[in-house]
């Protein structure tokens, strides 16, 4: 940006001029090397290893690398064989492990012996019996030189004047309009990825004298069945596990039901929503939409297993801790003729996580 | 002159492999490549090796993945179970956790292989982050490599999110929560968010498309943008030549190493099947994600105790600290409880990848940059690099306060807010206190080139004081302790001209040099010896 005004001299040494490119001889460096106590002393000479001096140790060491592909190769053998020998559901107890399949087990370390071998034996070649001398190779600039540069430059300018892109702005100007607007097609393809927004995520299979269905048991919810200190799921009457859209429903209409003293219930409406303490809320987080499922019966709060927001279900399920943004959703109930918990109407604000409609 | 030499040797018949190659050379020119390849020098150090470790990891992961396509049936169709895992018989699945369960419990070595795939790329995360940090701290992302630095920063970023598609498809209960908690940040999104969601999913979650359409996502787009990014990071190390570190006969003029071929052909080919045939046996020995165990995804199920892959736990901590603000106003929400994570997820991390930009705009420096830095020698990049690991790690304490809370005990409330207060406190201390030991670390580099190395030896002089006897380095180790840059701070210089009119000095300008006083300026780097400093002490024989 503004490097063009940063003086040179504010720039630190290039290394190799100010400590001198030692080491190529010469009486011009004998002469820097006076000046400069931390010249570069050049390339340390190189220490040859055990095997360069001792044939001996050579032959060992190439005696080490073909154990090692041979071991490979023993282990790939051994690979094959494990795979026809052990039967795919045969489980065994090996220590520190447990009780391991057998064939992953032996599998895996086949497996590794049969790749690793073959590493091993790879690098101790190359560490004890190839060349170990450091050699120096030159570096050369990226940048272009200013020939090069010139030439290109030269070039592109010859390009350009001959298309007549700079010159004929008319086609300049309807080719970027064409090449801005073709990706539009792919854009518009996309359109059917998926349906609109629309109400989708404010209504959910709750109404008006829907009965509360148990999840465990599928019968409906009769009051005498909740008990203080207890946590039951419900899903609406109608739904069931096998039909098509059931995770899609499940996802919003879910219920925790559980009964606190009214005496306890601290929000009004909270109580006049509730069936003799029976209180219905949505089991879907507002956070990000997990499922609650975490009760602590003594204080009446839930937690959220996922992150960990916790709602006072005595208090509106008010949030108390955590990231949610706002108190899980209560559903109106009462009961009906034959004595089952049933819906009074759909939650009156959308379940689940927050969204910008939301309002 | 060709001409010349068939004539005068006619009678000799190429070997069969120099025959193949002319034919190749002939339609390739591979003999012009391998002329400036073959024999390339590549310097020897273990932190070098870092990037292989990035390389065979995918390379495993890929090879690993074809197998896994082979079995795996990418679809949300519901079936019932009736497979040979007993406990899952009878129970509604879709089809993709149903063959996910033949890869594990029918396929003979699927287990292994899915084990390999996971295990493989958990590595290849971490890998990338490691090597990314060693690239970071000894300066290699200077120029020329810039561009190399962001291929690979986008690779990490890519990595991650090729990930979490891979660990979402086998549709478990696991799995299943991590989706909703992302379709709950994107429904956080203002204007657009419901409108991404219902696309994404195909109509409301979790619909019937996810698994498909992540699938090809996993398989295909990700994978196939990274394998463009991995092939230029790799041509660009070559074309660039590698750096390395200072030392004797080392320059910026020229690379110090060993050739390709065979050191490096036996060393990284070799390195290949090590890191290969480790994965292998620990995929053996520490099952990962036993879906088995935790039942097919259940929209209103879920299991404590959830977490994600390691390296989404960055942002899952985010998502669970955050403090749930909502705006409502005008018959909109504004969620910024989620909004915000989800910002600074990409902000965070982008802080590192946009760095060297930053630094080479402070310096102003131009030039190329084949020495690697030591890390104390920069203090402030190290700092920096430092505070970003530091809120980095306390945000993956933070994704993982429940796991924590219930291993050590503690009040899951106060880890939440240690994690609030110290993802903004931990890395201005890291800062601080990393800047400090680099200035001590500098501060003892330059007693060492002063006064030699403590050799331990205590000598009694004649008159009864005891002094420990130093012994001077030898001329490749001084060279080494001074050979790096020392940048001196931009400075704005007078704002009023001699004539006493006030000279104009832009805000940009400003702000440069003041950065660059906060890196190079007094008492922000211990300035080198100098010849002249080396020669008073040494010369003065006698005091230690």
């Amino acid at each position: 940006m503004s490097s063009q005004d940063i003086p040179e001299e504010n720039l630190p040494a290039e290394q190799g001029t100010a400590h001198g490119a030692a080491g190529h001889g010469g009486t011009a460096v004998a002469q820097r090397v006076d000046e400069d106590p931390f010249h570069d002393p050049g390339l340390p000479a190189h220490k040859p290893r055990i095997q360069d001096i001792d044939e001996r140790a050579a032959q060992r060491s190439e005696r080490t690398v073909a154990l090692f592909f041979t071991l490979s190769m023993l282990s790939t053998v051994a690979f094959i064989a494990c795979f026809v020998a052990f039967p795919v559901d045969k489980l065994v107890y090996i220590w520190p492990f447990g009780r391991v399949s057998a064939l992953n087990f032996s599998l895996g370390w086949t497996l590794g012996g049969a790749l690793f071998f073959i590493g091993a034996g790879a690098v101790h070649w190359a560490r004890t019996l190839m060349s170990d001398e450091e050699v120096a190779d030159e570096r050369h600039p990226i940048e272009a030189s200013p020939e090069v540069k010139a030439k290109v430059l030269a070039d592109f300018a010859a390009g350009n004047e001959e298309s007549g892109f700079g010159r004929r702005k008319l086609i300049r100007n309807t080719m970027f309009g064409a090449m801005a607007l073709v990706p539009l097609t792919g854009v518009v393809l996309l359109r059917d990825l998926g349906p609109l927004p629309e109400r989708k995520l404010r209504v959910t299979l709750w109404a008006k004298g829907k009965q509360l269905i148990n999840m465990n048991t599928h019968e409906p919810l009769r009051p005498e069945d909740i008990t203080v200190g207890s946590l039951v799921f419900a899903m609406p009457e109608g739904l069931k596990d096998d039909s098509h859209d059931f995770q899609k429903e499940i996802g919003k209409a879910a219920l925790m039901i559980v009964r606190i003293r009214p005496d306890d219930i601290k929000d009004k409406r909270e109580l006049e929503w509730s069936h003799e303490g029976i209180v219905a809320f949505s089991k879907i987080c507002t956070h990000v939409g997990c499922p609650i499922s975490l009760y602590e019966q003594q204080t009446h709060h839930v937690l959220c297993p996922c992150h960990q927001s916790t709602f006072d279900l005595s208090d509106g399920a008010r949030v108390i801790f955590g990231p949610a943004g706002h108190p899980l959703p209560q559903l109106r109930i009462g009961v009906n003729a034959e004595g089952n918990l049933e819906a009074l109407g759909d939650f009156d604000e959308p379940v689940g996580a927050s969204f910008w409609e939301r309002g | 002159m060709s001409t010349a030499t068939e004539t005068k040797r006619p009678e000799r018949k190429a070997p069969a492999g120099e025959r193949v190659a002319d034919w190749a050379d002939g339609r390739l020119g591979i003999y012009s490549l391998a002329k400036a390849n073959m024999r390339k020098i590549f310097p020897d150090h273990w932190s070098f090796m870092l990037g292989e470790i990035c390389l065979y990891s995918f390379v495993i992961i890929i090879l690993t993945g074809v197998y896994l396509t082979l079995f795996f049936t990418p679809s949300m169709n519901e079936i019932v179970y009736h497979g040979s895992y007993v406990p899952m018989q009878g129970v509604r699945m879709s089809e993709a956790y149903a063959s996910t369960l033949e890869i594990s419990f029918d396929v003979r070595g699927g287990l292994l292989i899915r084990q390999i795939h996971h295990w493989a790329a958990l590595i290849f995360v971490a890998a990338m982050m490691v090597h990314m940090m060693r690239v970071f701290f000894t300066g290699a992302f200077r120029k020329p490599r810039e561009v190399n630095w962001l291929f690979g920063f986008l690779l990490l970023f890519l990595g991650m999110f090729t990930g979490f598609t891979g660990y979402s498809l086998p549709d478990d209960l696991l799995s299943g929560t991590g989706v909703r908690f992302m379709q709950g940040a994107i429904l956080a999104v203002p204007v657009v968010g419901t409108y991404i969601s219902m696309f994404l999913f195909g109509g409301e979650f979790p619909g019937h498309d996810f698994v498909s359409r992540f699938y090809s996502i996993h398989i295909l787009l990700l994978p196939g943008i990274m394998l463009g990014l991995l092939v230029g990071h790799l041509i660009l190390v070559v074309y660039h030549k590698h750096t390395q570190y200072a030392g004797p006969g080392r320059t910026e003029k020229n690379v110090v190493g060993m050739p390709l071929l065979p050191v490096y052909m036996a060393k990284a080919g070799g390195f290949f099947f090590l890191v290969f045939g480790i994965i292998a046996v620990v995929s053996a020995v520490a099952t990962l994600n036993p879906i088995w165990a935790l039942g097919p995804y259940r929209v209103d199920q879920v299991s404590t105790g959830a977490q994600p892959d390691w390296y989404m736990g960055f942002a899952e901590g985010l998502i669970r600290v955050m403090p749930g603000w909502e705006i409502n106003a005008w018959g909109h929400t504004l969620a910024l409880g989620v909004l915000i994570p989800l910002i600074a997820f990409p902000l965070v991390l982008g802080a590192i990848g946009v760095y060297p930009f930053i630094e080479s705009w402070v310096t102003g420096d131009k030039r190329e940059h084949h020495i690697l830095d030591r890390p104390r020698n920069a203090p402030t990049r190290t700092a920096f690099g430092v505070a970003w690991l530091t809120a980095y790690f306390i945000m993956l304490i933070g994704g993982g306060n429940d796991i924590v809370a219930t291993h050590f005990n503690l009040s899951i409330n106060a880890i939440t807010w240690f994690v609030r207060i110290f993802f903004f406190a931990g890395p201005v201390i890291a800062f601080i206190v990393t800047k400090r030991i680099c200035l001590g670390l500098q501060r003892r580099d330059r007693d060492k080139v002063l006064h030699g190395r403590e050799s331990g030896i205590i000598k009694r002089l004649p008159h009864g004081e005891f002094v420990e006897v130093h012994e001077p380095l030898s001329q490749g180790e001084l060279y080494r302790l001074t050979a790096h840059e020392q940048y001196k701070p931009i400075e704005i210089g007078p704002t009023v001209d001699k004539n006493g009119v006030e000279r104009k000095v832009s805000l940009v300008k400003k702000t440069q040099a003041k950065l660059s006083q906060s890196f190079y300026g007094e008492g922000n780097q211990i300035p080198k010896p100098t010849a002249e400093e080396y020669k008073e002490i040494t010369s003065g024989h006698g005091h230690h």
